[in-house]
């Protein structure tokens, strides 16, 4: 048999089975192998812990932020990323959203009888990849395995701590009418990249999802000393629903201008063809911020140091009236709603 | 997809609006006939940029929103039966049947998928054969080539576990019962531009000379709206009423031969009921009977359930053009996209569903 590219560097021998089975997670020996042989040395540095029921940690005086996400998305492995880094970095963005500093995970597995080993392998090693880059240990976990036909492969589940500092503030109720809506980047990559290798649609423009932690954003904007109010990552629902939500929770109007949403050509020329509204497809290492307008350009400034930010742009501003709705300006000058959607976009016919 | 951007630009409409306000003497009401076409007049807000004296009416030309609730009920009967995958278009799946749609249907374990096309499904029949795939065939002249080609490729290759739940409609037949109405509403046309990619735009004339209508074959972007409205305002000031073409770089006066060709092997014309309008004579399209092995209706033997529309869904009159969205005491209320009364709130392309996503409130 030959090995594949993702077995080369797995220390582990060739013996044990091909694909997950249920005693996988029967809490006898082939769990303990899975555990100690492919998850303890994968999540903790190199440094094979003791196992323990808990994972205890020290952290700093102040306050502690804390997230919960689970990763369904179908299929594991797409263009940019695959269920484990987008795991890790999601999580790590709902804390950074917070004005958090990502610390520690948690990481759940619901595996489903049956997933290749070395899918299972590969997903693993993304996730630590992630975890390193994002500077953040996986401290715990948790591995279950259910029935074949009673999951979809993998699910993955991550918690998150991170540590807030002192004087950092980032919450919805600080939103205020007259404070400028910043984005750091263009809007859709995540989206249309996992569509893209949905059930055969391709793409001339393959387009990768822009899956990463925008916590280095976050820390950038709180170091310059930047009065940040309140903070999104757009995700499910795209750059429309964060911003909806915002409205919606804190009471004020949102004004956007068409022109000024930054859109790959790759995700508008596929968005048209497939009947999509950019604004409302999922982005997956974007933020949002809600900042004093008299900032506004200082925090571009220091957003577009930042790889992940060389687009960031200011897209609108927070207004009293009328609360709880978000308005278009679109490109030829009209006003119209940007309307929270019922579901999830539906393709039209024609 | 290149050239976007040109059809979208500002300052050229802003050329376009000083030439339609030109030409104005007196307020005219046009139709644009494709749902396509009232979803970009809403999105791009150009309805708000117009003179008052043009009044914008939004047609039939939803195939979501003209399938009748009959035809959504077979859709959800087929979709439940074991061994049934049922494949359909993503607007199809949250239209309401009289007591369901095809998302209650796939959330209670029924097989129901979104493709992008007919030959998809074709695909999805071949690699599971043991599987009854049904594609849920709705919509006006555009979708009807490649419905048809689905079929011509199940019996070419012999895929004999495909078939068709057909609810095709036409555009002219449309065209010309609203224009036969004793209390006509429309002065000109802005026909849609894809079917008459596929149909061309002869079959247009008769109609217009007949009703001394301006009728003018207009694309979906912005630019051409704009355009398509002012040829229409210029033809009416004139008091010219003519088939013209704006949408020269896609459609040709015969149409789509191969396209064409297909369409007749397969399919032939019958009358067919409009959700919100009732029956119209020759409006739709069936398969033929020596294509009538492909028929899920017969294959699945599901009958109309007599299922009826909501008594307060006004949709029929929207659909006509006789009243605007916001004027259906429904509308916003009994009636939002996530608690539909009738199909023209949920498709995209309904004129409902648009003036409730980027219309709700009055923008200043």
């Amino acid at each position: 048999m030959t090995r594949g590219p993702i077995a080369l560097d797995c220390p582990v021998p060739r013996r044990e089975p091909a694909l997950v089975q249920l005693a996988h997670g029967g809490g006898g020996r082939l769990m303990r192998e899975l555990i100690v042989r492919e998850l303890l040395p994968a999540f903790a540095a190199g440094r094979p812990p003791m196992p323990h029921d808990s994972a205890v940690l020290s952290l700093p005086p102040g306050r502690l932020a804390f997230t919960t996400d689970g990763y369904v998305v179908h299929p594991r492995i797409f263009p940019g990323g695959d269920i484990g880094r987008l795991a890790v970095c999601g999580t790590v963005n709902d804390l950074a959203m917070a004005g958090a500093e990502p610390r520690h995970l948690s990481v759940g597995l619901v595996i489903e009888e049956g997933l290749a080993m070395d899918e299972l392998r590969c997903v693993i090693r993304s996730l630590r990849a992630a975890a390193d880059e994002c500077g953040v240990t996986v401290v715990t976990g948790d591995t279950k395995v259910v029935d074949r036909g009673k999951g979809d492969g993998l699910f993955v589940h991550t918690a998150g701590v991170g540590v807030v500092a002192a004087g950092v503030d980032v919450h919805p109720r600080r939103v205020l009418a007259g404070d400028a809506v910043l984005l750091s980047g263009d809007v859709g990559r995540h989206g249309i990249a996992v569509l893209s290798v949905r059930d055969g649609l391709a793409f001339e423009t393959p387009v990768a999802s822009d899956c990463a932690s925008v916590a280095p954003l976050v820390a950038a904007l709180l170091a310059a000393g930047i009065d940040v109010h309140c903070l999104r990552d757009p995700t499910r629902g795209g750059l429309a629903s964060a911003l909806n939500e915002i409205a919606l929770d804190v009471g004020v109007a949102v004004e956007i201008d068409e022109v000024a949403v930054p859109v790959d050509p790759g995700v508008a020329a596929a968005c048209e063809l497939l009947g999509l509204d950019p604004l409302y497809v999922a982005c997956e290492g974007r933020l949002v911020a809600f900042l004093p307008a008299a900032e506004a350009d200082r925090a571009l400034a220091v957003l577009r140091t930042h790889p992940l930010g060389a687009a960031a742009a200011r897209i609108g501003t927070v207004a009293a009236a009328p609360a709880g709705q978000v308005t278009l300006r679109t490109r030829f000058g009209a006003r119209r709603l940007l309307d929270l959607l019922s579901g999830e976009q539906l393709p039209r016919i024609c | 997809v290149k050239y976007l951007d040109e059809y979208r630009d500002p300052a050229a409409a802003v050329r376009y609006l000083a030439a339609i306000r030109t030409r104005l003497t007196r307020p005219w009401r046009l139709m644009e006939i494709c749902g396509g076409q009232t979803h970009a007049i809403v999105r791009f807000g150009i309805d708000a940029l117009l003179p008052p004296e043009i009044t914008l009416l939004h047609g039939p030309g939803c195939p979501v929103c003209v399938t009748p609730v009959e035809l959504i009920d077979q859709a959800c009967a087929i979709a439940a039966s074991p061994g049934v995958t049922f494949c359909s278009f993503g607007d199809m799946l949250r239209v309401p049947g009289s007591s369901r749609d095809l998302f209650a249907v796939k959330a209670a374990g029924g097989d129901v998928r979104v493709v992008y096309s007919p030959l998809d499904a074709l695909a999805l029949a071949e690699r599971h054969p043991a599987r009854e795939v049904v594609f849920f065939a709705v919509g006006f002249e555009t979708t009807a080539p490649a419905n048809a080609m689905a079929v011509h490729e199940a019996r070419r290759r012999g895929v004999g576990n495909f078939s068709l739940l057909v609810s095709h409609v036409l555009v002219p037949p449309a065209v010309e019962a609203l224009l036969a109405a004793p209390d006509r509403e429309v002065d000109a046309f802005l026909a849609a531009g894809h079917v008459c990619t596929v149909m061309g735009t002869d079959e247009y004339r008769p109609i217009a000379a007949r009703h001394r209508v301006p009728i003018v074959v207009t694309g979906f972007e912005p630019l051409d709206l704009l355009q398509g409205i002012h040829m229409c305002v210029v033809q009416l000031e004139e008091g010219r009423a003519e088939v013209e073409n704006q949408y020269a770089r896609s459609v040709r006066d015969a149409g789509n031969a191969r396209a064409l060709a297909m369409i007749r092997e397969v399919f032939q014309v019958v009358p067919r009921a409009w959700r919100g309008i009732g029956e119209i004579a020759a409006s739709g399209l069936a398969l033929r009977p020596a294509w009538a092995a492909y028929d899920a209706a017969a294959r699945f033997a599901v009958h109309g359930t007599g299922g009826r529309d909501h008594p307060e869904c006004r949709s029929g009159l929207v659909l006509q053009g006789k009243l605007k969205p916001a004027d259906c005491p429904a509308f916003g209320g009994l009636c939002t996209p996530d608690h539909p009364l009738g199909a023209t709130m949920v498709s995209s392309e309904g004129a409902c569903a648009a003036y409730h996503r980027y219309r709700r409130h009055a923008a200043p």
